[in-house]
């Protein structure tokens, strides 16, 4: 099982680790001909603005939005949730826009409004979350499952195959949330 | 600060990794920034090369200016104030920053201390020229490590020679035996528990960028592929011909930093670099502040 994390800015290194922990193999994703073969995507924290401007300049928008329609399994953090959401609040153009929800970037405001939460979060139960400068997701479309929600906030969101938090996974040593990502990569997926 | 604080605080340093931190002076190159792909922009009221050029006291810069570059660009802004001086960190910390960095491109206001950067919420980046230095600031709750280099010279240099020290010392403790790391610890003047982290982790406790001097795409490139996590670019953007040009191929240069065809065309056409001046030209020696 192939992974591919998208390495053009932000905190990307975190996520491999846990990856290869967990036993998948990863490959990062700079250019367009690291996607070949990929059976799963990650979409770590950063600035998306940084991340969206350097997928296009780079011409991975188009193909990843590809492969996101076509059923690639994406795990998708806090600026990776902002490059998948369809709709970003204030912003007049998206980026992937794969995920039909309506995103709210700095939601919380600056670094002084970061904080930590146990959240309840099915299928994986209470998860230690870290929200920094993180967004929230305003709106949902209706076929989106809400997977939790953080004082009136929704935080975390699955439509099919896609998976959108707007907390960090990578940044706790709890390493369910990855598990359960990898679960949802199909066998008919699988390069070996 | 707490512990859970300090996290959040480190973890915001992780969220810039692989990103270009830009000087700004005004909303308008804020936004000539962000456009360009900075993932914070640091406001100060005269980039380094200025201040030096200017000579005299450099201090904090107005707060309504910074207001203005906050109010200006969604990415994170960052803003300086002196070694030492804790007032004006508290009114950074009061005006809502994301990130305040205690810079030697300041005059100095306290040539003894630091800031006892546990007594606040906001996080803090210092400047290290070597492990100790990088060490002793962590031990101070710095939350982030940048390379001093010798700002606005747009001479790389200094950076190098600081990312290649601390680097060389990280290799030598995680070489050591562990009963050699109690003197080394005596040696750096620093803690126990940041060494052995430093031996059993081969890396420093926070994310490590390179800052001082870096000018080009090629610069910083450098500077990521000798193990920076990311490059602060003080005068090289806004002092050069073609800024927005610049700052992009700076920004995608740090990215593809292994793409030795990419990078060569990123420094296709980009104009006229900041002019830069040679060490032994220079009066004032930055990095020397603040040890």
């Amino acid at each position: 099982m192939k992974v591919g994390i998208l390495a053009l800015q932000g905190a990307f290194i975190e996520h491999e680790k846990i990856i290869q922990e967990l036993g998948a193999e990863v490959v990062e994703i700079r250019q367009r001909k690291d996607l070949e073969g990929i059976d799963g995507l990650i979409l770590p924290g950063g600035e998306s603005t940084v991340q969206g401007k350097l997928l296009r300049q780079l011409g991975l928008l188009k193909p990843i939005q590809q492969l996101i329609n076509e059923g690639l399994p994406v795990l998708a953090t806090c600026a990776g949730l902002i490059l998948l959401a369809k709709t970003i609040d204030q912003e007049e153009t998206a980026h992937l826009g794969t995920l039909p929800i309506v995103i709210k970037r700095n939601a919380y405001g600056r670094q002084l409004a970061s904080f930590d939460s146990d959240i309840d979060m099915p299928p994986i139960g209470h998860y230690p979350a870290i929200f920094i400068r993180a967004p929230y997701i305003e709106s949902v479309s209706d076929d989106v499952d809400i997977l939790s929600v953080v004082n009136n906030h929704i935080v975390a969101v699955q439509y099919h195959h896609q998976i959108g938090l707007s907390f960090h996974p990578e940044l706790t040593h709890d390493t369910r949330i990855h598990q359960y990502f990898l679960s949802l990569i199909q066998p008919s997926n699988q390069s070996s | 600060m707490s512990n859970e604080r300090y996290a959040l605080n480190k973890g915001l340093a992780q969220m810039l990794k692989g990103g270009v931190i830009m000087d700004v002076t005004t909303p308008e190159q804020a936004r000539i920034a962000q456009e360009a792909g900075a993932c914070a922009v640091m406001a100060l009221e005269r980039i380094p090369a200025d201040i030096r050029a200017a000579g005299g006291v450099s201090r904090i810069s107005d707060p309504k200016m910074i207001k203005g570059i906050q109010e200006a660009v969604s990415i994170p802004v960052m803003a300086k104030c002196r070694i030492g001086h804790f007032v004006e960190a508290q009114i950074l910390e009061a005006i809502d920053i994301d990130y305040i960095d205690e810079s030697e491109v300041l005059s100095v206001a306290d040539d003894v201390y630091h800031i006892d950067k546990t007594n606040f919420k906001v996080p803090f980046v210092c400047g290290a020229r070597d492990l100790g230095e990088a060490l002793r600031r962590i031990n101070e709750g710095a939350a982030m490590i940048r390379t001093k280099g010798e700002p606005g010279t747009g001479d790389v240099v200094q950076a190098v020679r600081h990312m290649r020290k601390m680097n060389g010392e990280i290799r030598k403790i995680a070489a050591m035996e562990k009963d050699e790391l109690f003197e080394e610890a005596k040696q750096l003047r620093v803690p126990y528990d940041l060494v052995l982290y430093v031996h059993e982790h081969k890396r420093l406790p926070v994310v490590n960028f390179a800052a001082g001097g870096v000018a080009t795409p090629a610069d910083a490139a450098l500077m990521m592929q000798l193990g920076a996590e990311g490059v602060f670019v003080g005068s090289g953007i806004f002092k050069s011909g073609d800024p927005a040009k610049r700052a992009s191929a700076i920004v995608q240069a740090v990215t593809n930093y292994q793409d030795a065809a990419l990078i060569a065309k990123l420094s296709e056409d980009l104009g006229e670099a900041m002019v830069g001046i040679n060490p032994s030209e220079i009066k004032v020696i930055m990095e020397e502040r603040g040890q």
